[in-house]
């Protein structure tokens, strides 16, 4: 089993409102390091492991999220590839 | 006219799309299940109403872009036919490629449901054809998600072809920042596709058709569609 870890997020020029929103809060929490923040979306994806290369596996995890997990209109994303463990 | 109205699961003003064109309009109606792979034969446009297709998982219209009759709307639009989304109607659109850009959060971060006041910016396209060039309708916004965005580079070819059809205005149609109720790019309300066949807008003409919905300026659009497309027929 592997498991794709993708990570999709506004991207840096689309402003983030619930991002603001959220450091606006921490900051008014006392935390005063907090300069910005920017507010996504983790999704976990398991998928079958047929012997493909890891180049193979991201190729095909990059297109869903292309075609569907982000819109790159508006968003960007990062894909991680591990190894997965059991079933949850 | 043969309308089309799509359905989704979640959409929530097919209903109100469907009595304007059938009680006020007296045009034929058709309504669309998501599952289906084809449009009723000689629809000559097809109305993506609004609600929160498949509840707005994942962005709103993302699931909704795929759906089985979604290569037909394509197809309909590629022959030149008139597509028209409101609301979540126009989310799909922009998440579909049928128009650019996308719709983001409201920058106050709020569900809004009031009236709006929108300029009409062109009176030369199929769906504003009957209205008068800077004249301001009053019709109500009802959305979380819908401030409009593209690129520097998009929002140049939208302003050189006049792509913007209402921008959201004051009583007197200043696009002032204060008149923009979710922080839209250049108060954008409405756009058009390239061609001019297909329409997004985020405000409902379909709730001010009637005196009895509390305004009529919404009708303004219906004719104008009813009109382009006599026209094409003739």
């Amino acid at each position: 089993m592997l498991v794709a870890k993708i990570h999709v997020t506004l991207k840096p020029s689309v402003l983030d409102p619930q991002g603001v929103a959220v450091s606006q809060a921490l900051r008014g929490m006392g935390f005063g390091e907090v300069e910005s923040m920017r507010l996504g979306k983790y999704m976990e994806l398991r998928l079958k492991d047929k012997g493909q290369s890891r180049a193979q596996v991201e190729k095909r995890v990059k297109l869903m999220c292309q075609k569907l997990l982000s819109n790159t209109v508006i968003e960007r994303f990062e894909i991680k590839i591990e190894k997965g463990g059991a079933k949850r | 006219m043969k309308f089309a109205v799509l359905e989704f699961p979640g959409s929530n003003c097919d209903h109100d799309c469907e009595w304007v064109l059938e009680k006020v309009f007296k045009q034929k109606v058709s309504r669309v299940w998501h599952q289906d792979t084809q449009l009723p034969k000689g629809i000559d446009c097809v109305m993506v109403p609004g609600g929160f297709s498949y509840g707005d998982y994942l962005r709103c219209g993302a699931i909704a872009r795929f759906a089985n009759i979604m290569p037909a709307v394509q197809a309909h639009a590629k022959r030149g036919g008139l597509v028209w989304g409101i609301c979540n109607g126009f989310q799909i659109l922009t998440e579909s490629g049928l128009l650019p850009g996308a719709l983001l959060r409201n920058a106050s971060l709020k569900f809004i449901c009031h009236d709006t006041y929108l300029r009409v910016e062109r009176v030369d396209s199929a769906f504003t054809n009957e209205a008068r060039q800077g004249q301001v309708l009053r019709v109500p916004v009802a959305h979380g998600e819908g401030a409009y965005f593209c690129d520097d580079r998009a929002l140049a070819e939208l302003r050189q072809r006049r792509q913007i059809v209402f921008r959201y205005c004051d009583q007197d149609g200043e696009a002032t920042r204060e008149a923009n109720p979710n922080g839209s790019l250049d108060n954008i309300a409405g756009i058009l596709n390239a061609k001019g066949n297909v329409l997004g807008m985020m405000p409902h003409p379909e709730r001010v058709a009637e005196l009895a919905m509390g305004g009529v300026d919404g009708k303004v659009l219906f004719e104008s569609a009813l009109n382009a497309l006599s026209g094409a027929r003739r």
